[in-house]
């Protein structure tokens, strides 16, 4: 069946209306008002407030809603140096954030441990949560985090919505048990 | 020089508990023999000589010699504005001190620092517990024989701690190259 602009639906009477997949509006939806979890633990949290403020405005993309519960938050921005004691609080945010959601590791310190190669300091964030995009910098410019955020929404664009809902529901469906989420000691 | 007239009198009431003044760049440092009095000495000069702000209490790990341990307190007087240096020196043994506490309650953090990350014990301190490491990590991190690296650990719940990549060296930066590729931080070789 060719693509076509006609369907029985006269934009004159009824307004305006943008024919699309489910896919693509619901991930439209998604990328342009992502919620950021600042995880600001060190110097990138300054960056991070200052892409949140005017000159660099991340209200633009949507996502100056700055939400410090991980319950109403999307995507986790790991900005600063994770120690190894501060581990298991950023695993534990993670945890209880609501599916879909991202992690952006901000800074030398949260890719790889930065300039920290010692015995205090997580060589990584991504040793502990997964991570999506990586930023580097030390701390890396308001410009480049908008530049990571833009990419995130391209990878929030391309997820393939739909068919995992229709996936699931279909092994539900045929009683294909799922494999339960791994709960953490620490949350049990 | 009044800082030194406050190290002499120190020394005029506690005598041969104290070495003779040493002086450098206008600082004045004194070393406390005994280090099981530093508390009556700190004592005497927070109360009779005005020395109310104790700005740091420091550890020096002699690794190899003995006595192994140095610790360092730094006093300074806001009415009088002069800088004091105590020394005292403890033996690996005995690896403990009397907190400084009831002289300055600031000492509180700075001896839990200096306990976490040398080993030192403080007797009489209040809350004698790891501050930047967690409680239960098993090593102290800034003695010379522990690696920058780190040792493996394991406290399911709490923390654990690998050993970060060093890569074939600390990266170290050489100064005074003609350009900044010859001062960029590298691996140096001792040869370099």
């Amino acid at each position: 069946m060719h693509a076509s602009t006609e369907f029985g639906y006269n934009s004159k009477i009824e307004g305006d209306a943008i024919h699309t997949r489910v896919d693509a509006a619901l991930n439209w939806f998604r990328k342009n008002s992502l919620w950021p979890m600042p995880m600001g633990l060190a110097c990138c949290a300054i960056e991070l407030m200052a892409t949140g403020a005017s000159r660099f405005d991340i209200s633009r993309f949507g996502m100056e809603v700055m939400r410090f519960s991980p319950r109403q938050s999307d995507v986790m921005i790991v900005a600063g140096t994770v120690t190894y004691k501060m581990a298991l609080a950023v695993k534990r945010i993670y945890d209880q954030m609501a599916e879909p959601k991202w992690v952006i590791a901000m800074g030398a310190c949260a890719s790889t441990g930065g300039m920290y190669r010692s015995y205090a300091v997580l060589q990584g964030v991504d040793n502990i949560i997964p991570v999506d995009v990586y930023v580097a910098g030390c701390p890396p410019r308001p410009e480049a985090l908008l530049d990571a955020l833009i990419k995130l929404q391209g990878k929030v664009a391309r997820e393939p919505v739909l068919k995992e809902l229709v996936i699931t529901s279909r092994k539900k469906a045929l009683s294909i048990p799922e494999k339960p989420a791994e709960v953490p000691p620490a949350l049990s | 020089m009044p800082a030194l007239d406050q190290a002499n009198q120190l020394i005029a009431q506690f005598g041969d508990l104290l070495s003779a003044p040493t002086e450098f760049r206008g600082e004045v440092t004194l070393v406390v023999n005994d280090s099981e009095r530093i508390a009556e000495v700190c004592a005497f000069a927070k109360n009779s000589l005005g020395f109310d702000y104790l700005v740091d209490i420091s550890s020096v790990d002699n690794y190899g010699d003995d006595p192994r341990w140095t610790v360092v307190y730094e006093l300074y007087g806001i009415s009088h504005g002069q800088y004091l240096r105590l020394k005292t020196n403890v033996s690996e043994e005995k690896s403990e001190l009397p907190t400084v506490t009831a002289v300055w309650r600031t000492a509180d953090w700075h001896e839990r620092e200096i306990y976490d990350m040398m080993g030192i014990r403080f007797r009489g301190h209040p809350d004698l517990r790891r501050i930047l490491m967690w409680e239960g990590y098993p090593y102290f991190p800034l003695r010379k024989d522990f690696p920058l690296a780190g040792k493996p650990s394991e406290m399911p719940d709490v923390a654990f701690s690998k050993p970060a990549p060093i890569e074939g060296g600390p990266f170290v930066a050489a100064p005074g190259g003609k350009d900044a590729i010859e001062r960029e931080p590298r691996v140096r070789t001792p040869e370099d």
